[in-house]
């Protein structure tokens, strides 16, 4: 072969494969960064969902649920994202006031929620509730409230800066939720028992586990990531009588998307038993849908509370600030 | 003399060019963030009191870091003992960490569970708490100490050691060697060791609120992110940059006013030999000293290390090689912190005749410290959205932004250095018709190997453990070190995540040793 046939040769080859890349659809997913690392369902789900869709499924990553809005909202209507995976219940009117989502126009499943789902716009995938988690080894009654908390006067715990951490905002709502027109008294008396506020969910609960904290604000279902990756069954959630917060995460399709159809597919295949069987071991909360198979062994040992708190988005929205600015004054004092 | 219009020589169009660029990373991107913004912006109760708190704990911290960090570095000049070198580099290791991981180490030492509460619970005494402005001074001093110790005894270093013999000659005392060598060094070192901390200082806020025990310690930084991420306030965000840009130009301005230039003329660079305080209770105190000073700082690395070593063989293949992304980017940092950096020393030595100028570009070349990483970020992410995929930059943009965040530290160790062969071998240089190129590399760089050293390692190892941008552009296959250290952690591997903090600590500390060692390969100290 000659020289200049072995380039053109070279060149079809080169072309057939750009042609192929291009018939590919890629469907890009918007999600907040733990989804997307090894040990998150980020991998699994991408692996099982192409092989039906024909489609090249990419995950970008920003921070946490509120970095992703920020995110989506900095693009504007030029984002290339096609679905944002990731927000949660206190974003979703922020969220839906960009008018840069589109309504999903599907037949939800049933979700295994505590709560009633009807948003046109935004479908769940995982919830859990908030709590604070502590080492049965080193406390042996945990309070069963918050007044038994600020009474208990051995106690310190770690929570976070509800103006930086999701956890910290759903903590703020909680005591909102719980105490209305008292969470001002009852987070002055908390006061004494914050060790400290920290940024994120990591350094609060870092603090615990090395000891600093008695315990930390996270989620009843942390504990079975201590019994079942860990075989540590030490670790529980302390069950509040006022009941406990919810965190529902969301999904959405956004208005300017090119690939209208496989996002809604992927919307599809998010309530599926494919994807909701992998939450429960990798984001460690509860499927939004149980899957067939039910929920992995060691969930049943979870704590669970016999109420579920939880604004509607628009409330969440509304009262948000002036419950910040209560926490602050009550907590700066 | 009549001035006359000169030709821009190609170091002083570098210089320009590198002070261009810098302006467009720090006030541009501010410019970028609030022009996207929606609203007009306004600062309410709440920013004024996190402009109060962060001002009083950067002051705070930056009074008690140099106060101490005079008489450690008085102890390492006049003290040769073995170990001193691994000892001075060890020192630079806190303020390379990434905070999380200095955080934890801290605790471990002075927490409520930590060694020092373990030493006096017995005594019926404990648990500490540290927690409020003592624990954000306390981690400011651990993060700030090692660097103004090392700006100080570097002025020490600047006093030729004939100044020393002549002295010992004359029959001074520590006291009246104190009086005319170390005073006036001081003089001319302090404020601007002093600027740098208070500068530092107010840019942090992971610190301040994790060790401030709540929303008290509520710091400009942490204001703008909040703006950002909760409210989506661009214009307040950038105002609050600016607000931040206005403290520490206060500051630097301060420290100006305060310094006092010193010349010592020129010495044959060798090792200082000190006649003086040789008597015991000096050699005692100086002992007595360090090993304060090492004890506070090393310990909780020592933590830190003692936690992550039974991870470190388990640690999972991304974790490598995220640490080979680090360095590749820790690299490429270096190597543009040192170009930008001898480019706009050079150009500010040249311009001697025109002050302004000069402190014009020297200004520029600080205001990388006064910049919020929020800020930055978000800026360029407005910037480079439009024209390119910011994802795809992650990696180079997050070197150029190390390197900015580095340069204030290496301009701190050049300028003085480039001034002082200038002023020193300008006129001998200029009479044997050397220059340009052929100057710099055979005058000026073997004279400026031990501050360059130091600006290499320093510009690496801050490179290796800033999270920096990454974590707002991040690939998910293209993580540095420090953010595979936090998505461990996010997932619950906290064990992982000691080890890969391990690794990080002992990756940075090897960078530093080996560029600061290769600036000081013959020169004996």
């Amino acid at each position: 072969m000659k020289p200049i046939s072995i380039l053109a040769a070279g060149c079809s080859l080169a072309l057939a494969g750009a042609a192929a890349a291009q018939d590919t659809p890629t469907l890009t997913v918007y999600t907040y960064d733990s989804f997307v690392t090894e040990w998150g369902p980020g991998p699994q789900v991408e692996a099982a969902f192409e092989e039906t869709c024909g489609c090249d499924l990419e995950f970008v990553a920003a921070g946490d649920g509120a970095a992703l809005l920020a995110r989506v909202r900095l693009e504007g209507a030029r984002s290339d994202a096609d679905v944002v995976l990731g927000l949660d219940t206190n974003l979703m009117a922020a969220a839906a006031e960009t008018g840069l989502f589109a309504p999903h126009g599907l037949d939800a499943p049933a979700f295994d929620l505590p709560v009633t789902w009807d948003d046109p716009t935004f479908l769940p995938y995982d919830w859990g509730y908030f709590a604070f988690v502590y080492d049965e080894t080193r406390i042996g009654d945990a309070p069963g409230s918050f007044r038994e908390l600020i009474a208990d006067e051995d106690l310190k715990v770690v929570i976070q800066d509800p103006r930086s951490s999701t956890p910290g905002l759903g903590l703020l709502l909680w005591v909102k939720h719980a105490y209305g027109d008292e969470a001002g008294t009852i987070w002055e008396a908390l006061a004494p028992r914050i060790l400290t506020v920290t940024k994120g969910w990591s350094e609060a609960y870092g603090m615990f586990l090395e000891g600093e904290a008695d315990m930390a604000l996270s989620y009843t279902t942390s504990p079975a990531y201590h019994l079942i990756a860990e075989e540590d069954p030490t670790k529980a959630a302390a069950l509040f009588e006022e009941g406990h917060y919810m965190q529902v995460e969301v999904a959405g399709k956004l208005a300017g998307t090119d690939q209208p159809e496989l996002a809604d597919a992927f919307l599809t295949f998010m309530t599926s038993d494919r994807f909701q069987s992998v939450i429960p071991t990798t984001n460690w909360m509860y499927p939004a849908v149980t899957p067939d198979s039910g929920l992995p062994k060691g969930f049943e040992t979870l704590a669970t509370p016999d109420k579920a708190l939880l604004f509607p988005p628009e409330e969440a929205a509304a009262i948000r600030d002036a419950a910040l600015n209560e926490w602050r004054d009550a907590l700066s004092r | 003399m009549a001035r006359r219009a000169q030709p821009l020589s190609p170091a002083l169009a570098l210089g320009w060019g590198a002070a261009a660029l810098l302006l467009a990373l720090t006030l541009g991107t501010i410019l970028a963030v609030a022009w996207r913004a929606e609203a007009a912006a306004r600062l309410g109760a709440a920013d004024w009191a996190a402009i109060r708190f962060t001002a009083w704990q950067a002051l705070l911290s930056a009074a008690i870091s140099v106060a101490l960090a005079i008489p450690a570095a008085r102890a390492l000049a006049r003290r040769r003992f073995r170990g001193r070198g691994v000892l001075i580099t060890l020192l630079g290791a806190p303020f390379i960490l990434p905070v999380i991981v200095a955080v934890l180490g801290l605790l471990a030492v002075f927490g409520r569970a930590g060694l020092v509460s373990g030493l006096i619970a017995p005594l019926g005494l404990g648990p500490l708490s540290i927690y409020g402005l003592q624990g954000v001074v306390l981690a400011n001093v651990f993060f700030n100490l090692p660097l103004a110790t090392r700006l100080i005894l570097q002025g020490w270093h600047a006093i030729p050691a004939e100044h020393f013999r002549l002295a010992a000659q004359l029959g001074m005392g520590p006291a009246e060697i104190a009086r005319h060598l170390e005073r006036p060094m001081l003089r001319a070192v302090v404020p601007g060791a002093f600027a740098a901390i208070f500068l530092i200082c107010i840019t942090s806020f992971a610190v301040a609120l994790t060790l401030g025990g709540g929303p008290r310690a509520t710091t400009v930084e942490l204001a703008i992110y909040q703006a950002f991420r909760f409210d989506f306030d661009l214009g307040r965000a950038a105002l609050l940059a600016l607000v931040q840009f206005g403290l520490c130009a206060i500051a630097a301005a301060a420290a100006l006013i305060v310094a006092v230039p010193v010349a010592f003329g020129a010495g044959l660079d060798r090792t200082v030999q000190r006649w003086d305080a040789g008597g015991r209770a000096y050699r005692w105190g100086d002992a007595a000293l360090l090993t304060l000073v090492a004890g506070f700082l090393l310990l909780p690395l020592a933590m830190v290390a003692a936690g992550g070593l039974a991870a470190l063989p388990g640690l999972p293949a991304s974790v490598f090689e995220a640490a080979l992304r680090s360095l590749a980017v820790a690299l490429a940092s270096t190597a543009l912190t040192l170009g930008l950096g001898i480019a706009l020393a050079s150009a500010i030595v040249r311009l001697r005749d025109r002050p302004r100028r000069a402190g014009f570009l020297e200004a520029v070349g600080y205001l990388s410290i006064a910049a919020s990483p929020m800020v930055i970020g978000t800026g360029l992410f407005i910037l480079l959205f439009p024209v390119a995929d910011p994802v795809a930059l992650a990696l180079p943009v997050t070197a150029l932004v190390n390197a900015a965040m580095s340069l204030p530290f290496a301009l701190r160790a050049l300028i003085p250095a480039i001034r002082d062969v200038s002023e020193t071998y300008g006129r001998l240089s200029e009479s044997l018709g050397i220059g340009g190129w052929t100057r710099f590399r055979l005058v000026t760089l073997p004279r400026i190997r031990r501050p360059l050293g130091f600006a290499a390692g320093l510009s690496a190892a801050l490179s290796m453990g800033d999270l920096g941008v990454i974590a707002l552009f991040a690939d998910p296959d293209q993580a540095t070190l420090p953010l595979q250290l936090y998505r461990l952690m996010a997932a619950y591997r906290m064990e992982d995540a000691t080890g890969a903090a391990l690794l990080l600590l002992c990756l940075s500390l090897a960078l530093f040793w080996i560029f600061d060692r290769g600036g000081r390969v013959g020169t004996d100290t």
